[in-house]
């Protein structure tokens, strides 16, 4: 046992999981990967513990199984000081508008089970009077497009949760950041082209995401034009929107 | 999703497939679902060996599995790079057996290519110091190889430029090391002769390398700098420095603008620089202790250093020349200078014995110039090409971009190289645009 804080990473083996988990390592954090798979994590174990010189640990976790996930945290010893979302899936929007099947698991991993682990998160941090929930969701959820059908409203209730849930832990000094990237460079995207200049490496991610975290923000965009750029698209008139190819 | 790929050389560039995989599943489907693919770390081979229509980058498959640091035995994934590596082991008083200069290729990439460093004669090149590694086959098997199981495959694999299969992971022995500062001692050569002299002289230094004008002609042709050095002991260092001796170097970097006009490489600016480089060691020795970097990884302190040749890019003709055929060595240099085609660097080293089956280091002279790309160029160096041959000089697979097939023939065991490549991959899906040029793999029928 070491005297370092612990971070919790819930979703460790996409590209994002990996860099977050890197990052609060490398600032000397003990780290907890969960996956639903843990025999995928543990290279990433090995990776950390040689590195960063830290404690890590594997867990097995499957958003979709809500029923484990009180045992789940109930099992993580220690408690992580910080719990980081980052699980999500993101399929073809017209095999998901055919298959309901898919938008169903599209909308249940991205909010249902984000919402089932994170209740039980911030209900333990409530108690304790301390502890810090990192939501990674997307500027998808700022507003409803047609490209990004169930992705962008599964987002968008992810949002809307954190917002909601920040201001419920907020008088139990519980702090509660939504991170909003816009393009990121990861297996996800790979088959997409995308524009250079507002698409973030996993690893810039990570340290924006740590600084702002250090900073105590509210909700943060990757790449700082996203912001801007979501304004825009936010502030469009509906009748003018519904007409436009997003 | 097709984009430009090219290596460091910046010649050839080709539109290109570039996938990445996390997990050993993913390489598994990767492997089994293209038709023709070749693995490419950081791409910074010079020319064509890292590619192909369909490239799976090892980049993200790069995580430390285990690091003994009382035996110094180290283990990874084959995406990690040098520098990586170095990070974690440095502090802990060990370093890379065998190290290439630069520290931005992958672990993968240095056993495809079995680099040599400035310490060949003593430590030979990075595959003597495998313990054993995983190759994934193009058949969607893992075999794990070392000296001892599946030799063969092993063999081949060192040195064998990826045709293999894929390198997923390797554990390698490190070396002990007091401190991460090198002992450094400069000697000039005022010409060839006094080159060749001074490298019996200091034949038993751990490391030695050569920068040597190659532009100089007459009485001063051959003019030169040696530079020997040992990893520096506790007591080598000054006060400052033994505070914290195994201390990491910082991350300081130029970089060179995207937009270099071809022009400004010409005879006048090499000559220049040369005169510089030369002129700077106003003693005819200095010694000085210095952190490794600046040591080992030089060019690396500046970001793009390629494209100080422009966009039309360039190739870096690194041939071995056996030890007796001093004659060669010289016969190649004078045509350089005749021609007034030449580099900023140009590096001379020794190696020692060759030990493994395709594997570019042999006893001998190695050289390597760089050559902007230009009218001329390629017919020039299919004239060295010929003196090469003559004198049963090769040249690096890993620099090459050009050679014809022939300039194989001074690889004895080739044919032996070729069998065990069809033997472990019979379909023939493993293939770059080099090994098809080179004929090492089977004619496409495309």
């Amino acid at each position: 046992m070491t005297n370092n804080k612990t971070v919790l990473i819930l979703g460790a083996t996409s590209d994002i999981g990996i860099a977050i988990a890197k990052k609060f390592a490398s600032a000397k954090y003990d780290v907890q990967l969960a996956a639903r798979d843990a025999t995928q994590i543990q290279a990433l174990k090995s990776d950390i513990e040689i590195r960063y010189e830290v404690a890590c640990s594997t867990f097995s976790f499957d958003a979709l199984q809500y029923a484990s996930h009180a045992a789940f945290f109930e099992g993580l010893t220690p408690k992580p000081d910080i719990t980081v979302c980052i699980f999500g899936v993101m399929y073809d929007e017209d095999d998901a508008l055919n298959d309901f099947a898919l938008a169903e698991r599209m909308i249940n991993t991205n909010y249902t089970g984000a919402v089932s682990i994170l209740n039980i998160a911030a209900k333990y941090y409530m108690a304790q009077k301390q502890g810090a929930i990192i939501g990674i969701s997307s500027v998808a959820g700022d507003r409803g497009r047609a490209s990004k059908l169930i992705y962008g409203s599964s987002k968008a209730a992810f949002t809307a949760y954190l917002d909601g849930l920040r201001n419920k832990c907020f008088k139990d000094g519980v702090h509660v950041m939504t991170v909003k990237p816009g393009f990121v460079n990861t297996k996800m995207t790979e088959h997409m082209p995308l524009p250079k200049a507002l698409t973030a490496e996993p690893a810039l991610l990570a340290d924006v995401l740590y600084k702002a975290f250090t900073k105590k923000k509210n909700t943060v965009y990757i790449k700082w034009m996203w912001r801007y750029i979501m304004l825009i698209i936010k502030n469009i008139p509906e009748f003018q929107f519904k007409k436009m190819k997003l | 999703m097709k984009k430009l790929l090219f290596n460091f050389g910046k010649y050839p560039v080709i539109e290109a497939e570039e996938t990445t995989f996390v997990f050993q599943n993913q390489l598994n489907d990767l492997v089994t679902g293209e038709p023709v693919f070749i693995a490419r770390g950081s791409g910074l081979c010079y020319g064509d060996s890292a590619l192909s229509q369909t490239t799976i980058s090892t980049l993200k498959y790069d995580k430390i599995l285990s690091f003994d640091t009382q035996q110094g035995i180290f283990e990874c994934q084959s995406g990690i790079t040098l520098e990586q590596v170095l990070t974690v082991i440095v502090p802990k008083g060990w370093f890379l057996p065998v190290t290439p200069g630069t520290k931005l290729i992958t672990i993968g990439g240095a056993v495809a290519s079995n680099v040599h460093g400035k310490n060949h004669k003593t430590h030979g090149s990075f595959s003597r110091h495998i313990v054993e590694m995983d190759v994934l086959l193009a058949s969607d098997g893992l075999l794990t190889c070392s000296h001892d199981t599946y030799p063969d495959l092993f063999e081949a694999t060192c040195g064998g430029m990826g045709l293999t299969g894929v390198i997923t992971r390797v554990k390698f022995r490190l070396k002990k090391i007091e401190t991460s500062f090198i002992r450094q001692k400069q000697i000039k050569a005022k010409n060839f002769d006094e080159l060749i002299s001074l490298f019996e002289e200091y034949r038993d230094s751990t490391y030695i390398v050569v920068w040597i004008d190659c532009l100089k002609k007459g009485k001063h042709f051959g003019r030169s700098i040696l530079t020997v050095a040992e990893h520096a002991i506790l007591d080598d260092l000054n006060d400052e420095h033994r505070k914290n001796p195994l201390q990491l170097p910082g991350n300081k970097k130029l970089t060179v603008p995207p937009i270099m006009p071809w022009w400004v490489i010409n005879t006048f600016s090499v000559k220049a620089f040369n005169f510089l480089f030369y002129a700077k060691n106003y003693a005819k020795e200095i010694s000085k202790v210095i952190l490794y970097d600046p040591f080992f990884y030089t060019l690396d302190a500046i970001n793009h250093w390629n494209r100080i040749y422009g966009n039309k890019g360039f190739v870096q003709y690194q041939f071995v020349l056996p030890l007796e055929a001093t004659d060669g060595l010289a016969e190649i240099l004078r045509s350089i200078s005749d021609k007034g085609m030449g580099s900023f660097l140009t590096v001379l080293k020794v190696l020692g014995k060759q030990e493994s089956m395709i594997s570019f280091a042999r006893e001998g002279y190695t050289l390597a110039i760089d050559f902007p790309i230009r009218k001329g160029v390629f017919e020039f160096l299919n004239e060295l090409d010929e003196i090469l041959l003559k004198h049963g000089g090769r040249i690096y697979l890993t620099k090459d971009a050009r050679m014809k097939p022939e300039m194989l023939k001074n690889y004895p065991e080739l044919e032996k190289f070729k069998s065990i490549i069809k033997k472990y991959d019979p379909e023939g899906k493993i293939r770059s645009i080099q090994s098809d040029r080179l004929q090492l793999t089977p004619i496409s029928n495309e």
